[in-house]
């Protein structure tokens, strides 16, 4: 196996242009793969981390028919108090559950005593809900990292519309289940950065200062956003946490609860799926291009050793031998250019991270680009190479080995 | 015993329209460790007939029989297999493997067809050097030698799996006269040193004189043959 290697090296070597010509094409390829993936992956990765660890959570818990009328924030399809402290139970009993936070959602009218606009709001309990979704503080541009009883959280377009500022008095309206309006001032603590998908623009206030704001003598619940331990078993944990809930059923025998993950709430869900079918067509076009060198160039060398394939068939060179000749040099090849490639990539990856770029998505701006190369990418564009370039070599390998001497050694 | 029996031998190509008769009833004999050249002019069936004795090849009727096995029965990697064990070549062109040194060019056929294990092969491979006189150019490339140089390493690449018979089909075309007789000195003496058999065709009446048995081939037919001193009938 060592002379053969040996054998394909030397070949290799002795047609230095072309060789070089093939194998460059291969790491360009390998390099524009590597850094598209790791870029798109990593925008892809910071996305969702955004999304789900500044607002959604990985996984919410509604009362069933409540996302289909998500819009409205209807307020009689919340959770009861004894309903939600079933859902505690099991999420605390959940050893996938890293942590959870109940949240009180409805819309309302808010006031400067000047001017009033509609917003939507959270009704939460602070500390469970930073755990829980712990990019929110960073997402707190003005004011404090906490939440009081009698304060509110209003996001950066709504104070700089209404011109309120930290510490000012404001005004929260709101109409109950029961179709009756209240109010209540709170002290505006805290000026959030909108963020991308449903719920970034949404304000904070106390759970306890919600039900008081909708007169409910004990705080209902209109989701639970739940935090995994491993973001990475996902549909597991979801199918885990929709088997417990679904034992939970009306007097009709249907199930009272459901559980989406964050890919079901938020649309950004889509343009990753987006991410991941260009990726795939990106791989798919390197394998043409290995593809298409390494057969080509294992053609050529095939037809400009005829005499030479003759040569060592006469002399007793079993054909499987001839086969494996070639295909080694198309695998040395593959290997050469997924290596060259995965250095260069590296390199590449590395420049764009040193370079600092920076992008706006949405609402968020200045986000800083940072390309993470993971070793499953650098291994999987690997593996697809050498077996693409194996696999391109293969005809004009078997075609090599059923020359028959005679014919290849009067070839001119 | 023959080492080589030919019986009958026809060997005809079909081209698109006619049928072209290569060799018409041909037979002879060829004894262990003979000196025996196939001589003839251009077309009149020298190549035909060793490719037929290399196992290149197969006959369109008759018989033939080398180191007591009937090879027109051989499968394609049966006919590999009985090359690598029983023959060697010398090509008009050397056709030395370029990107292998003169020492891994004989080397070759111990590696890739007879698995010979490394210590054995380095003893083989030395001996066949210091035999044909190149063992100070083992490290030199085939394109750093000289012509006469590569057949001497083809030579010894024929002869390092210790066959019964070497075919050399015009081995001495493309060498001046002086390293063409250097050749067949070569090949005579390995003859005798190893008791190998050589079959060589050539169409240079000055070197047809070094052969022991000389078959005279005309139209592809058998028009005679010469013994010389030492040669068994």
């Amino acid at each position: 196996m060592t002379n053969l290697f040996k054998i394909a090296i030397r070949n290799l070597i002795r047609y230095k242009r072309r060789t070089l010509l093939t194998a460059s094409l291969i790491t360009i390829g390998v390099v524009f793969v590597l850094v598209f993936v790791s870029i798109t992956g990593s925008f892809k990765a910071m996305m969702i981390g955004q999304i789900t660890d500044s607002m959604l959570g990985h996984v919410q818990i509604h009362r069933k028919g409540y996302v289909a009328s998500i819009d409205n924030l209807p307020l009689n399809l919340n959770m009861r108090p004894k309903a939600y402290s079933k859902i505690a139970a099991f999420l605390q009993a959940a050893p996938e559950v890293e942590a959870f936070s109940p949240r009180l959602k409805f819309g309302g009218m808010f006031s400067n005593f000047v001017e009033t606009t509609n917003i939507r709001l959270n009704g939460i309990y602070p500390d469970r809900e930073f755990h829980t979704v712990p990019l929110l503080t960073s997402r707190i541009s003005e004011g404090k990292k906490t939440l009081n009883r009698g304060e509110i959280m209003i996001p950066i377009l709504l104070a700089k519309g209404l011109k309120v500022k930290l510490g000012d008095v404001v005004v929260v309206v709101a109409t109950n289940a029961d179709g009756s309006v209240n109010g209540n001032q709170f002290i505006v603590s805290g000026i959030l950065e909108s963020a991308t998908g449903p719920g970034g623009r949404d304000g904070y206030i106390h759970i306890e200062d919600a039900a008081e704001v909708l007169r409910m003598p004990e705080a209902e619940v209109s989701e639970v956003a739940v935090r995994l331990k491993d973001f990475s078993h996902l549909p597991a944990a979801v199918r885990q946490l929709e088997g417990n809930v679904s034992g939970e059923v009306n007097k009709e025998g249907k199930p009272i609860f459901e559980v989406h993950s964050w890919e079901q709430l938020s649309p950004f869900f889509n343009i990753a799926r987006m991410i991941d079918v260009m990726t795939f067509f990106i791989k798919i076009m390197l394998i043409a291009i290995v593809l298409i060198s390494i057969m080509n160039v294992m053609m050529m060398a095939v037809y400009e050793r005829i005499r030479e394939i003759g040569t060592i068939a006469a002399i007793g060179t079993l054909p499987g031998r001839i086969r494996s000749m070639f295909i080694i040099e198309g695998l040395c090849l593959g290997v050469v250019g997924a290596v060259i490639g995965d250095i260069l990539g590296s390199v590449v990856i590395l420049i764009v991270n040193l370079l600092g770029i920076r992008f706006d998505f949405a609402q968020q701006k200045g986000m800083l680009l940072t390309a993470k190369l993971q070793p499953a990418d650098l291994l999987t564009v690997s593996v697809i190479v050498i077996i693409v370039a194996v696999a391109a070599s293969l005809q004009p390998a078997i075609k090599a080995s059923k020359m028959e001497p005679i014919e290849a050694l009067r070839h001119v | 015993m023959a080492l080589i029996i030919a019986d009958h031998i026809v060997k005809d190509y079909q081209t698109e329209d006619v049928v072209v008769h290569a060799l018409c009833d041909v037979d002879f004999e060829i004894e262990p460790a003979s000196f025996v050249s196939f001589v003839g002019p251009s077309g009149s069936g020298k190549t035909t007939i060793l490719n037929l004795i290399g196992c290149l090849d197969k006959p369109s009727a008759g018989n033939l029989r080398i180191a007591d096995t009937d090879v027109i029965g051989l499968e394609r990697k049966e006919s590999a297999a009985f090359r690598g064990k029983h023959l060697g070549f010398i090509f008009q062109d050397f056709n030395l493997i370029p990107v292998l040194t003169v020492y891994e060019n004989i080397e070759y056929p111990l590696i890739m067809v007879q698995n010979i294990q490394p210590q054995e092969r380095k003893e083989s491979v030395s001996r066949m050097l210091a035999a044909v006189d190149m063992a100070d150019q083992a490290h030199k490339y085939p394109h750093q030698i000289s012509g006469g140089q590569k057949q001497r390493v083809a030579v010894a690449r024929a002869l390092v799996t210790n066959p019964a018979l070497v075919l050399a089909d015009e081995p001495t075309a493309n060498l001046d006269s002086q390293t063409a007789y250097a050749v067949i000195g070569l090949m005579k003496k390995m003859r005798d040193d190893l008791g190998t058999t050589f079959i060589f065709s050539t169409h240079d009446t000055k070197i047809v004189g070094e052969a022991e048995v000389i078959f005279r081939l005309e139209d592809g037919r058998l028009t005679g043959k010469e013994m010389k001193g030492g040669a068994k009938p």
